[in-house]
């Protein structure tokens, strides 16, 4: 078996299983009891909080667990609309946003909330003169991701960031979802207000994420309850889940000095690829190399998704979030694809450890697939 | 040091088969239920499984369950879905005076954006009466809010004769059923909810993890928006490991249901018999008919509550003055406030006790004795004369 579908989700590490299941075999108790079995998980929340306060260079308040990504955008985008809607009421994202993060937009917009959708060139990547040129005296908001979970584009960041720190009263979120792990950001970077981290993209549990959150930045919190994680996340914490996260993450900081092999499987699969008649490569020369899009001309690709999944090896046409819908990848439209080879893309997605062997075999088995299902179109 | 966890009603420990369950299903859980290859349709089997067995549990169908990241969030769905989806019908709400902070909350948030919010008082044993319901509800109200059990005292409030009430009205019916579900079966239909919330780590199963369940015919307004996930009711790739161990939970629950309830009864028997045995000053709060044997809620007249809960922390005894989730503060319970009023002793005298599986005969000894010799130290003339 052979998976490369890590941009939709990742096996868990051992290791980050195991912390879990003891944390959440020894260390039971609610963390907001005030006996002392309370105060020694309420102790283990904490230290799982400085440790990736540590790891990312910032101050412990600015870590806010949530039950993952999508929990964590909605808060961050919600958040900063409806605590500063009396200072402005435009938002700035781009075109080819996680679902996430263009759901919730939208629905500001039919709140009343007027929102700039940046368009991509070719290359996936937004332009600093279209941001400079959106900016307004309103704007509260500006929501980019790093990394695109489809295509593998890298957007400018830390320049989006050193733009911003010129306009006080609009904030800056950053989904990095899949750039973590493998390319780093300027973490404490003043520009940058909030962040969103998942922990089942970086080999760790489904139901675990963060927001980071730039202390003296007011959000509205999505949910009301008990007095936890000052007052901003409520509801009984999940100690095992926030262990295992802290340790996931730590592991996802060291794999990263595998990122240059992964770089090397990158253009193997390039190489290879552009070998193959029909076959168009939709990730830009700069994207990510853990990811990979490309199209097989005339060919559907939930055919060779499946053809490949008997042999089983794991791929998938964009983003799992919205693999069912029929439509063509938003993602790939908006970086000027005409719709034949959109609807027609796969998507290869590598982890940290991927082996050579593991992209050989995915290669041969293509070709093979793509040369049978020729001949019996005939 | 022996140590006695009394604090059931707070948290749970994970139950041995659930911790199993959830270690064997890990390799199955690690695809993207969204995901179309073989790995994603392995976890969305174990999807729908874990959603049937949910609705299973309390009567349902199985496209009415949502599920959340717990309870919190299930009650701040029910709440906020409502309210925004059904204002253009009236901004009249009623709950009560004693329920969760993941209900009062959400509730006094909307009193900001202009909904009118009706906090029913409760009766001294700590009941909503059913009859307060009828003279609150008005032409514009659109949303009753009343907990099954509450989670301090344990008191069973009367839904089905609320539900029975609203049957020929507007307003939609939701039941925070944290507290209950691991005790009594539930019936949405003898129930007469439209919407009813539930928590894992109250069951015996993993935290971060409940459900929502909707009637079908319910419109909510979608609070956190993305992937098509949970009909688009809550956007987010499912947190599988979590579900699996519901699951699981759920199970044992339906199987075992009974035997814990005989289990909670005997233990608070014992605990009770102990209290009069050693002549200890006691009250219960609350009372007899329609209470749940796994919480007592004990005002021990003439305790700081402070200094109570300490002491019996180094005797090694886990209990608290009132929900956990006040964090850290011992302030006067709200719900005891309710009962008693600002003034009355008892909210600042009080402790809650409640029961697990776990828990046996000999612990209720231990801690019974450990309350006599604390309350000698702090209270030397405390017994009853």
């Amino acid at each position: 078996m052979i998976y490369l579908d890590n941009s939709a989700t990742t096996k868990p590490d051992e290791s980050v299983v195991r912390s879990y299941t003891k944390v959440a075999t020894d260390f039971f108790a609610n963390p907001s009891s005030i006996h002392i079995a309370g105060g020694e998980v309420e102790k283990l929340v904490s230290e799982s909080r400085k440790q990736i306060a540590s790891l990312l260079g910032i101050h412990e308040k600015e870590v806010f667990f949530t039950s993952g990504g999508t929990e964590s955008n909605n808060m961050a985008i919600q958040g900063i609309a409806y605590a500063h809607q009396k200072r402005g009421n435009h938002i700035i994202t781009s075109a080819i946003e996680h679902p996430s993060v263009l759901g919730t937009c939208q629905q500001l917009e039919r709140e009343g909330f007027q929102v700039t959708y940046l368009p991509v060139n070719e290359t996936g990547k937004i332009s600093i003169d279209d941001l400079k040129n959106a900016m307004r005296e309103e704007t509260i908001l500006v929501t980019l991701m790093h990394v695109n979970n489809e295509i593998g584009s890298i957007q400018p960041i830390e320049q989006v960031a050193d733009v911003l720190k010129e306009w006080p009263a609009a904030h800056f979120h950053v989904d990095h979802v899949q750039g973590f792990g493998k390319v780093s950001l300027p973490y404490s970077h003043e520009g940058i207000d909030l962040m969103t981290i998942s922990g089942h993209k970086i080999h760790g549990l489904k139901g675990t994420g963060l927001l980071l959150k730039r202390r003296g930045v007011t959000v509205k919190p999505l949910f009301y309850g008990g007095g936890q994680q000052d007052t901003l996340r409520p509801g009984t914490e999940n100690p095992a889940g926030a262990v295992s996260l802290a340790k996931a993450m730590r592991l996802a900081l060291e794999q990263q000095r595998n990122y240059p092999s992964v770089g090397s499987l990158n253009r193997t699969l390039r190489d290879r690829l552009k070998e193959i008649p029909n076959i168009q490569i939709n990730s830009p020369d700069d994207a990510i190399a853990n990811i990979l899009n490309f199209s097989v001309l005339k060919f559907k690709p939930e055919v060779l998704i499946h053809a490949l999944g008997e042999e089983g090896i794991m791929v998938s046409t964009k983003s799992a979030c919205s693999s069912k819908q029929n439509e063509p990848s938003h993602v790939l439209l908006a970086c000027g694809f005409d719709t034949n080879d959109t609807a027609a893309a796969i998507r290869v997605s590598m982890h940290m450890n991927q082996s050579k062997e593991d992209i050989d075999t995915f290669l041969t088995v293509l070709y093979e697939k793509i040369k049978n299902i020729e001949e019996l179109m005939g | 040091m022996k140590r006695v966890y009394l604090d059931y009603a707070a948290t749970t420990p994970l139950h041995p088969e659930v911790k199993q369950e959830m270690m064997e299903a890990l390799e199955g859980t690690y695809g993207n239920p969204s995901s179309i290859h073989s790995f994603g349709r392995e976890s969305r089997k174990l999807l729908d499984e874990a959603r049937s067995e949910a609705a299973r549990s309390i009567g349902a169908d199985f496209s009415s369950i949502i599920f959340t990241s717990g309870a919190t969030e299930a009650n701040n769905l029910a709440i906020f879905g409502v309210a925004r989806a059904h204002a253009h019908k009236g901004k009249h709400i009623i709950t009560t005076q004693i329920e969760h902070h993941a209900v009062l909350h959400p509730m006094e948030e909307l009193e900001k954006e202009g909904f009118e919010v009706t906090f029913l008082p409760v009766d001294e044993s700590g009941v909503v009466s059913v009859e307060a319901v009828e003279e609150a509800l008005r032409p514009d109200t659109i949303f009753v809010s009343i907990m099954r059990v509450n989670n301090e005292t344990g008191m069973q409030q009367p839904i089905e004769a609320i539900g029975e009430r609203l049957k020929e009205h507007q307003a939609i019916f939701h039941t925070d059923a944290v507290q209950a579900y691991g005790l009594e079966k539930l019936d949405v239909t003898a129930l007469n909810v439209d919407l009813l919330s539930v928590s894992s780590h109250k069951i015996y199963g993993p935290k971060g993890i409940g459900f929502l369940y909707r009637n079908d015919d319910i419109h909510l307004a979608q609070q956190i928006f993305g992937g098509e996930q949970e009909r688009k009711w809550r956007s987010g790739t499912e947190n599988m490991l979590g579900i699996v161990g519901f699951k699981k939970a759920i199970e044992l629950l339906e199987k075992e249901r009974e035997d814990r309830m005989t289990h909670y009864q005997r233990l608070s028997e014992k605990f009770i018999a102990g209290l009069n045995e050693l002549s200890i000053d006691y009250h219960m709060n609350g009372k007899k008919e329609e209470h749940m044997p796994n919480i007592l809620n004990i005002s021990f007249p003439g305790v700081e509550v402070e200094m109570f809960l300490t002491n019996l922390d180094l005797e090694g005894i886990a209990v608290s003055s009132g929900s956990a989730c006040t964090a850290g503060s011992i302030d006067p319970s709200h719900v005891l406030k309710a009962m008693y009023g600002e003034k009355n002793d008892r909210i600042y005298n009080s402790i809650r006790f409640s029961f697990g599986i776990e828990t046996s005969e000999e612990e209720i000894q231990f801690c019974v004795e450990r309350i006599s010799k604390i309350l000698n130290r702090l209270l030397p003339n405390h017994t009853r004369g």
